[in-house]
């Protein structure tokens, strides 16, 4: 093999790069667009995901939005406060900050704690078991633990814990939404970061009919309702539901919940 | 080049071998790009301007290819060219046709892997064209594609007023329609 068969096909090749880039160059100075300088701005605060999670197909289609004044500041549900902050900075207007949101499995009724209806061996899926009436739960609203959620989550936010149920590790949780929409029970709501207080059933029976399926779940007993110092807590279709605005997390709930349905977090407790 | 030769390679481009209807090159435009006669005529435009200049370039540099005996560099060499061309295109339009532009959208950078560009130009050194032959032939290449997305988006303008079957509707009956199309050039084989 002689030298000349590699030299000139890599010469003329790069040549003609090198031209041609040289060509472009001059080309992209000459045709440039101004575009508008806060969109790339804007575009480069942003996590850069596209993930969709605020309704708009990609990161610069959001920036664009927040230019052109369809989307707000504060609309990216995965870049949080700073993001936010920063948006708002570039767009020269104030910061409504809104409160960091996270996705909360509202169910803690895993095998140990909640009845089965009968051995599921389908496909390892949430929707495809809830197909077969309802899922293999006692409880037709509770999380079947079979990780739809787990596999819609782009952060690997969610895990499934012992028992099978589906927790959602909320420092890691960008509140996209793509959970909540994947889950057939509706059984992921969104919940404010800063709640450490929250009613961990979704079932709407009454303590009758709940109990003998599950020992965690809301019987419908309104004992938090009266304890509950600051009437944060109210009711509907059999189920306690937390006013998270009048809420202080101050744990009363937690303490006399007779079925441990309330869950706190402890670390986030006031003293 | 007489006259003659001429008329006879432009005729064989935009009708006898149309490049969308015969050959079936270009064929992710034709579809794509085809809901409107306005943009399908800018989108004919664009691949006029990188087929004719294209086919210019890569007449020089096949030369070159020749004249060091690295005739099988030729299809990296011709996209080389093609891609950096439709750069160009884009860049320019951008800058002129902002709504143009916006309408192309995803198609116009698609020009680059567009078989009809790189067809035409291998065609070229197929047939052995000159380089006047060559600029003739990617003309009726170009005028060709043209006809042929322009005429195919006024029928899909006026398919969204007829009454298609449900089945039909949207893209089955493009394709069905595209099949007519065909047919119908083939009304034009053996002309020249």
């Amino acid at each position: 093999m002689n030298i000349e068969s590699v030299l000139y096909p890599a010469l003329l090749l790069g040549g003609l790069g090198l031209l041609f880039g040289i060509g472009l160059a001059y080309a992209s100075k000459k045709f440039a667009v101004e575009l508008d300088p806060r969109i790339t701005a804007i575009r480069d605060v942003l996590p850069g995901a596209n993930c969709g999670g605020c309704g708009i197909p990609g990161c610069d289609g959001f920036a664009k939005a927040v230019v052109d004044g369809e989307a707000g500041v504060g609309d990216c549900p995965v870049g949080g406060p700073d993001c936010t902050k920063a948006i708002a900075k570039i767009m020269g207007v104030e910061a409504d900050t809104k409160e960091r949101q996270v996705a909360k499995v509202i169910c803690n009724g895993d095998t140990h704690k909640c009845k089965e209806k009968y051995e599921y061996q389908g496909i390892n899926d949430c929707v495809a078991a809830s197909l077969v009436s309802g899922g293999s739960k006692a409880c037709d609203y509770g999380c079947l633990g079979l990780g739809t959620c787990v596999r819609a989550c782009q952060f690997d936010a969610i895990e499934i814990v012992d028992g099978r149920i589906a927790k959602i590790i909320p420092e890691k949780c960008t509140a996209c939404k793509k959970c909540v929409e994947s889950c057939p029970k509706d059984v992921i709501d969104m919940v404010p970061y800063e709640q450490s207080v929250v009613i961990t059933c979704n079932n709407n029976e009454t303590g009758k009919v709940v109990r003998p399926k599950c020992s965690v779940a809301c019987i419908a007993c309104k004992i938090c309702v009266k304890a509950c110092p600051f009437d944060a807590i109210d009711f509907e279709n059999n189920l306690a539901f937390i006013d998270y605005e009048k809420c202080t997390n101050c744990f009363v709930c937690v303490e006399k919940c007779p079925t441990k349905a309330i869950e706190g977090r402890l670390e986030k407790k006031e003293v | 080049m007489s006259l003659e030769s001429i008329f006879i390679i432009l005729i064989s481009a935009i009708l006898v071998n149309n490049f969308i209807l015969s050959r079936f090159l270009g064929i992710c435009p034709f579809f794509g790009v085809s809901k409107q006669v306005e943009t399908a005529f800018g989108m004919g435009m664009a691949v006029t301007f990188v087929m004719t200049l294209a086919s210019i370039i890569t007449y020089v540099v096949y030369g070159l290819l020749d004249h060091w005996n690295i005739e099988y560099m030729q299809t990296i060499a011709f996209i080389l060219v093609i891609a950096s061309l439709v750069q160009l295109v884009e860049m320019i339009i951008q800058k002129t046709s902002p709504t143009l532009y916006q309408s192309l959208g995803v198609f116009l950078p698609l020009i680059t892997t567009n078989c009809a560009v790189l067809g035409l130009t291998i065609l070229n050194i197929d047939y052995d064209y000159n380089m006047g032959s060559s600029i003739v032939h990617a003309i009726g290449a170009a005028i060709g594609f043209t006809l042929a997305i322009v005429l195919f988006a006024a029928i899909r303008e006026r398919l969204e007023l007829a009454a298609v079957p449900e089945v039909f509707k949207g893209f089955p009956i493009a394709l069905v329609t595209a099949g007519l199309m065909s047919l119908a050039f083939l009304g034009f084989a053996n002309l020249v």
